[in-house]
């Protein structure tokens, strides 16, 4: 079989295991992409979340063959932008992250409500981190810090 | 707001939130064996034969019969074994680890491995189990006597479930032999010195034949306080044979089934009143233990010292056991045996109310405690109890007894109205003489000739923000902008045992200590010179000593105190309870950083309301344990409570750093008697008696009473 290709963080790739293989094991064996994180391999706690052409999905539920010819995201990636840093600032000032775990998957999370809703209402946002589970937080201040990076970071989504 | 108490950006956040922090499973696998557990299938039973299929070059199959040392892990007793002995005990218990390069590989190894076993009678019912792995009593004054001049005797039994600890990064734990023999063991930990302990018996080594580091932790919340023991050892024990290094991590089945959880339990109270007051209680703990005693014996003392709640109780009475079943065995869990029996006064005392006819807030506000009084151990709360205030809060932030008597009053229609309130403490610190007899906790700052300085603590991060907190008490004494003050992931080898990361004592505890040792060092500051302070546990000299033996003295220097309410609108056509409001004044002392307390508070808060509403777990017939995912076992997402409002209320502790208390387990502790108490009057005033109470159970009750 034909390598699969797609691009990861702006870089062309070619993987050339199976199509069966999942996305969250590839990314994290293969690309050395850790911030992909295995809370559950079944698809209910969205820590693994990655942006698939813009899209929010679990990785552990995409198999390779899924991506080929398609962009994804992982926060290896993310972390390099403008959004990144006004999301990081607005998590860094309420101290929304604990133990950190679910963290990439939640910033992703709010990333992929963000482009398609800029200043989303707090309803927007709990619909929108509802796939992503926190078991530290209580989410008060994860809502409140999307709240505050759609507002300080006006223009950029 | 004190100085102290303004949150700054956490000293960890940016490795966690741009995802390059490095946990345990995110080291290169390189050289590295992926380790496979063979779990019991059946919940009691001799173990025959296993027979293990061939390994291929580089593959191992561990078992009891590697443990170079005891094959027992040290926690509070040693019964726990490393591998299982002749018997499994629990559906789960690790029978032997398959170590292999290639996971998928090690994975059919295991798979392929066949158990003969010879199957035991398991004790399956909570009810009918009669080995009781400890068995306390303690009480005061003349309990019969009062029950026998009662104008009423209540008599009432409270049940509540399992509740998993539910952290995002499940259990994992690696080992790596180093060069001159010495084992390196890290992972997903709460408490490096318990591993190390466990370790070196497992090993048979001496103190530095082994060395325990904490990775970033992905959540603790009581689940990796003694089960990182166990599976530090089998890892241990794993790269021993193998002499490589070893990683086994969970995956999320296997530990929602096999990992330690909160006990369920069965309390019943039977309660004197005379004269619209309560003369007695006599009340009965039972704890499920599990089938090994783990932690329980601590738990339960916890649980049983909380039973009469924050009550004045004149004539009291209590017994607790933690019982042996063929189930996973239990452990801590945030609020360490108090939600529990909380819970069950809560009910009780809202229960009695009702029947006398009387306002179930004014009838508790009655038999408060107050400074001064005695504690149910006969110890004395020597701190003023700020209750009152905190229910008036609690009520200008809900119209809490405006909305009471509302819902009071009889409702029609799909949707019904209810709002419960609940209050509670809990102690920080180890119980009883634990701190100043057990622990002896010693914590060090380590000046560099730069002027930056080291904390050197035990204390792991897990979320909770201690690497934080403990720098800025550190800084704060020291005049130092808090980047010249950094505390590392403890690593046995290099830090001295400050203790434990449990009971909410790292802040008020550790956190003391590091604040004099700063004291210290700054006294004796030389500029340009390295230098080390350290500082050792002394127990505050009001405290009247705890004698275990007899349930007597102080359990706690102090106490955190909260008031919840909960409000919510049942639909009566499915059951489902929608959560309204969610309001918590809390009292933690100081807050050493606004936002991590207040993080604590809305998380704990949150997991209080899970375990309360949703969050069901039990196992079946056989003992196998049937909500064992995500899909199955429910915990709250960002939607299911919208409106939750946590506000803070400062009674400071003269003890703690700059009057901190303790404050990680407090905000669980309460939300089951407040949700169920609203529950309760959604549904017309009916009487339930456990935790959680789902959208099935509102179900089966508005079905039978005909709602």
């Amino acid at each position: 079989m034909a390598d699969i290709r797609f691009t990861l963080n702006g870089k062309e790739v070619a993987y050339g295991g199976s199509a069966t293989d999942r996305l969250l094991e590839v990314l994290r064996n293969e690309y050395r992409c850790t911030s992909v994180k295995c809370g559950c391999k079944e698809g209910e706690c969205g820590a693994c979340s990655v942006l698939i052409d813009g899209t929010l999905l679990n990785s552990c539920c995409v198999a390779m063959g899924a991506v080929e010819g398609a962009r994804v995201v992982t926060m290896e990636g993310f972390r390099e932008t403008e959004r990144f840093a006004a999301l990081d600032k607005a998590f860094g000032e309420l101290s929304a992250v604990q133990c950190g775990f679910c963290i990439p998957g939640m910033v992703l999370a709010a990333e992929a409500l963000l482009s398609k809703n800029a200043h989303p209402t707090e309803d927007e946002i709990r619909e929108g981190l509802s796939g992503n589970l926190c078991r530290c937080t209580g989410y008060n201040a994860i809502v409140n810090a999307v709240a505050n990076a759609a507002k300080e970071g006006n223009g950029l989504w | 707001m004190e100085k102290i108490s303004q949150s700054v950006v956490k000293k960890d956040h940016a490795t966690k939130v741009s995802g390059r922090s490095v946990y345990v499973a995110d080291y290169p696998s390189e050289g590295v064996l992926c380790g496979k557990m063979l779990h019991a299938k059946v919940a009691r039973a001799k173990v025959l034969s296993v027979e293990v299929p061939e390994l291929p070059e580089g593959y191992f199959y561990v078992d009891a019969s590697d443990v170079p040392g005891d094959n027992n892990v040290n926690i509070v007793l040693d019964d726990t074994p490393v591998y299982c002995r002749e018997t499994v005990e629990y559906i789960g218990e690790p029978i032997a680890m398959l170590c292999g390069p290639d996971e998928k590989v090690v994975e059919q190894l295991r798979d392929a491995c066949k158990v003969e076993y010879e199957e035991l009678e398991p004790v399956i019912d909570l009810r009918t189990a009669t080995e009781a792995f400890f068995d306390y009593r303690f009480g005061h004054g003349d309990v019969d006597k009062a029950f026998a001049e009662a104008d009423k005797v209540y008599d009432e039994e409270f049940e509540t479930g399992y509740q998993e600890q539910a952290y995002l990064e499940t259990q994992g734990m690696m080992a790596e032999p180093e060069e001159g023999g010495r084992m390196f063991v890290h992972g997903s930990v709460q408490c490096a010195y318990y591993v190390h302990g466990a370790v070196m018996r497992a090993l048979g080594c001496g103190p530095t034949g082994v060395h325990i580091l904490q990775d970033v932790t992905g959540g603790g919340f009581g689940g990796k306080e003694a089960f990182p023991s166990i599976l530090g050892c089998q890892v241990a024990v794993a790269a021993h044979k193998c002499q490589k290094p070893v990683r086994c991590v969970f995956d999320r089945r296997e530990d929602m089934e096999y990992t330690s959880k909160r006990h369920p339990s069965l309390c019943r109270y039977k309660v004197a009143v005379k004269d619209g007051r309560v003369t007695a209680m006599d009340i009965d703990v039972i704890f499920n233990a599990g089938a090994y005693s783990t932690l329980s014996a601590v738990v339960l003392q916890r649980g049983i010292i909380a039973a009469p709640g924050i009550y004045n109780v004149p004539n009291l009475r209590v017994h607790g056991s933690a019982m042996k079943t063929n189930t996973s065995p239990c452990g801590a869990y945030r609020g360490f045996g108090a939600p529990q029996t909380f819970f069950a006064v809560e009910m009780m005392m809202d229960h009695i109310a009702r029947d006398l006819g009387v306002d179930s807030l004014a009838f508790k506000e009655a038999h408060l405690v107050k400074q001064g009084d005695p504690t149910s151990t006969c110890g004395k709360y020597h701190f003023p109890v700020p209750i009152p205030a905190m229910i008036d809060e609690v009520d200008r932030a809900c119209d809490y007894r405006k909305k009471r008597a509302l819902y009071a009053k009889p409702q029609t229609g799909r949707y019904r109205r209810g709002i419960g309130m609940s209050m509670y403490f809990h102690g920080a610190g180890f119980t009883g003489s634990g701190e100043r007899d057990l622990i002896k906790a010693v914590a060090k700052l380590r000046k560099y000739k730069d002027g930056t300085v080291e904390i050197l603590a035990s204390n792991g991060e897990i979320g909770q923000g201690v690497r934080t907190t403990f720098p800025k008490i550190v800084a704060n004494e020291l005049n130092l902008p808090l980047d010249k003050v950094y505390y590392d992931h403890p690593d046995t080898a290099r830090v001295p045992d400050s203790g434990p990361t449990v009971a909410s004592r790292s802040l008020m505890v550790v956190g003391e200590l590091l604040r004099r040792a700063a004291i210290k060092l700054r006294e004796q500051w030389v500029d340009g010179e390295e230098q080390e302070v350290e500082e050792h546990f002394k127990e505050p000299d009001f405290m009247i000593p705890f004698y275990i033996d007899k349930f007597e003295g102080d359990a706690y220097p102090t106490y955190a105190w909260a008031v919840n309410a909960i409000e919510v609108e049942i639909d009566t056509y499915t059951g489902v309870g929608k959560i309204l409001g969610a309001y918590g004044s809390f009292d933690v002392g100081t807050p050493i950083d606004y936002n991590v307390v207040m993080g604590q508070m809305e998380g704990g808060f949150l997991q209080g309301i899970g375990y309360a509403s949703i969050e069901k777990m039990d196992y079946d017939a056989k003992g196998r344990i049937r909500n064992n995912s995500f899909s199955d076992y429910l915990i709250p997402t960002t939607k299911d409570v919208p409106n939750m409002q946590c506000m803070l209320h400062v009674e400071k502790y003269p003890d703690g750093p700059y009057g901190a208390k303790g404050a990680g387990e407090l905000p669980l502790v309460g939300a089951p008697g407040a949700y169920v108490e609203a529950v309760e009057q959604a549904l017309g005033g009916v009487t339930l008696n456990h935790a959680p109470f789902t959208a099935e159970d509102t179900l089966a009750v508005i079905t039978k009473e005909a709602i």
